[in-house]
């Protein structure tokens, strides 16, 4: 097979689209102004944003009043949960509820949160992957102060049922903030039929550059500035506009939003030829819920193969994913995701994930397919822990 | 996670992996839960390391350090694959990340731990020659 380089790795971050590069360039060059300047060229950098920020608010069925540029979309988690929990600690609410499989954007902000003496709950996923409604129900208590509970796994792709939640955080009377980094551009969403009061982005995960993220917080909902200074983002968070990259943000997302059920559709056709031919590889198990998960997320097991020599050994095939193994996340344990959803140790070093965007294509499909069982092969005929699995050996 | 080309090398091309039927002496270190087993075969004459294979299931750092470490212990008498240090391993290598150092350890340990074995079938007590055969430091600490 003639090989060519396989970026399967989208949920790590994706390549800036060429049609997103081309709306961007003109602000990278002459439109240098700024835009809380009065003469032309601040008003045209002003108008600009004006027009971005509306296409942020049509992808997600808000005002573009309640769209706040940030830097990522870990500053838009940490200015949801602190800003919340600091503000409404003085009316005596001092308790968050989340879930143990957040990304560590949120789970390290709420860790934050308890050294100060905030209370913090930790929902259970189960083995699908997925929150329970009833058990956010049971959960709220009369001093809770926020929900926030991620749209879609960034390793395992699950969605959580976010409307539902939604309902019942608004009959409690209680804020619920999503973490829907993983989700824009990929699945439908409306804050306002989800009754959500608080959701962040990022542009990167959705062909838009780097750098450059969002949070959606309701209208009436006064959080605390982020960033004191100027009068941007109506002074909640100041700071010159990254006028460029939020032009990007803009036209990105107004192209994912308008090709969303196409793009799920051919996403969702690799994804489960990907997963049907992965599966046929002995002792493999797909994590997270089969269905309920998004269009171009796989994230596979295979015993007695650790994940970061997997990783290698797929980037020597020319094909680019990640993997939920302690090696490559740094620390001794694997993945907090993996461990949630009841997998062992030792299931969880071995796991690959494989995310798809629109740019990928069924060839791609082929040269994974045929690399995987390959370099498995090769891995397991070295590994001390496959040779265990093989004799029906216990794995120590 | 930055690797050196040798260490790239040593793991896409890893050497003396495989087992040895009729070894002197096998020792392993290491467990699954922390994601490093390695297993090292010695095949032992007249005090010389005539062959070494190993079997790692690990990542990149474990497969190479394997594969670096019986490539350096091969034709050595037992006293210098005895002073084999991690440190030499890695040099050898061009270097390890740090979060990576306890592969390394973890290759020097299997070949005590192999060295041990072989001193206990030749009904001789091998801590005082080799000493105790901990396993990975950074293990200790789960």
């Amino acid at each position: 097979m003639n090989k060519h380089y396989v970026y399967a790795d989208n949920a790590a971050t994706t390549p800036i689209s060429k049609e997103v590069l081309d709306a961007m360039m003109p602000w990278l060059t002459e439109g240098y102004g700024n835009p809380s300047s009065i003469y032309a060229k601040g008003r045209e950098a002003g108008f600009a944003l004006v027009k971005a920020r509306q296409q942020v608010a049509d992808a997600l069925g808000c005002e573009p009043g309640e769209v706040y540029f940030t830097g990522c979309g870990s500053e838009s988690d940490n200015w949801a949960l602190k800003s919340t929990l600091h503000m409404l600690a003085a009316k005596g609410k001092k308790h968050l509820i989340t879930t143990v499989f957040e990304h560590h954007a949120i789970l390290h902000s709420a860790a934050a949160l308890e050294k100060e003496g905030f209370e913090v709950t930790y929902l259970p996923v189960y083995e699908n992957g997925i929150v329970r409604v009833e058990d956010v129900k049971k959960a709220i208590r009369p001093d809770t102060a926020l929900v926030s509970v991620m749209f879609a796994n960034n390793e395992i792709g699950t969605i959580q049922p976010i409307p539902e939640i939604g309902a019942v955080c608004k009959e409690a009377g209680v804020l619920f903030h999503t973490d829907a980094v993983q989700a824009v551009g990929h699945v439908h969403i409306n804050v306002k039929e989800m009754h959500i009061d608080m959701l962040s982005l990022s542009g990167h995960k959705f062909h838009a550059p780097k750098g450059i993220g969002a949070l959606y917080i309701r209208k009436g909902l006064v959080l605390p500035n982020l960033i004191d200074g100027g009068g941007q983002e109506k002074g909640r968070r100041a700071g010159t506009e990254n006028v460029a990259s939020i032009i990007g943000l803009g036209a990105a997302i107004q192209r994912a939003t308008s090709d969303i059920d196409k793009n799920a559709a051919r996403a969702l056709k690799m994804r489960e030829r990907l997963i049907d031919a992965a599966l046929k590889i002995p002792h493999s198990r797909l994590n997270g819920d089969r269905r309920q998960r998004l269009p171009g997320n796989i994230n596979i097991s295979f015993e007695g193969v650790e994940g970061e020599s997997l990783l290698l050994a797929l980037d020597n095939e020319g094909i680019a994913a990640s993997s939920g193994s302690a090696c490559t996340s740094g620390s001794l344990d694997p993945s907090h995701v993996l461990l949630a959803i009841g997998l062992p140790h030792e299931v969880a070093h071995g796991s690959l994930r494989i995310t798809f965007s629109d740019m990928n294509t069924e060839e791609d499909v082929d040269q994974i397919i045929d690399a995987l069982p390959r370099v498995i092969t090769r891995l397991r005929a070295m590994s001390p822990v496959w040779e265990r699995i093989v004799k029906g050996e216990p794995v120590k | 996670m930055l690797y050196s080309e040798k260490v790239l090398d040593h793991f896409s091309n890893p050497r003396n992996v495989g087992e040895i039927p009729d070894a002197d002496g096998v020792g392993e270190v290491g467990n699954a839960k922390c994601g490093d087993i390695m297993r090292m075969y010695l095949k032992i004459k007249d005090g010389k390391i005539e062959d070494a294979k190993f079997k790692t299931f690990g990542c990149g750092a474990a497969i190479a350090t394997s594969s670096m470490a019986t490539e350096m212990i091969k034709g050595a008498s037992i006293d210098d694959a005895l002073k084999l240090s991690n440190k030499a391993v890695v040099e050898a290598l061009d270097g390890l990340p740090s979060s990576k150092i306890h592969c390394s350890v973890l290759a020097e340990q299997a070949i005590k731990a192999a060295l041990s074995d072989y001193y206990k079938r030749q009904g001789v007590d091998p801590e005082p020659i080799v000493g105790k055969v901990g396993e990975c430091e950074a293990c200790h600490t789960l």
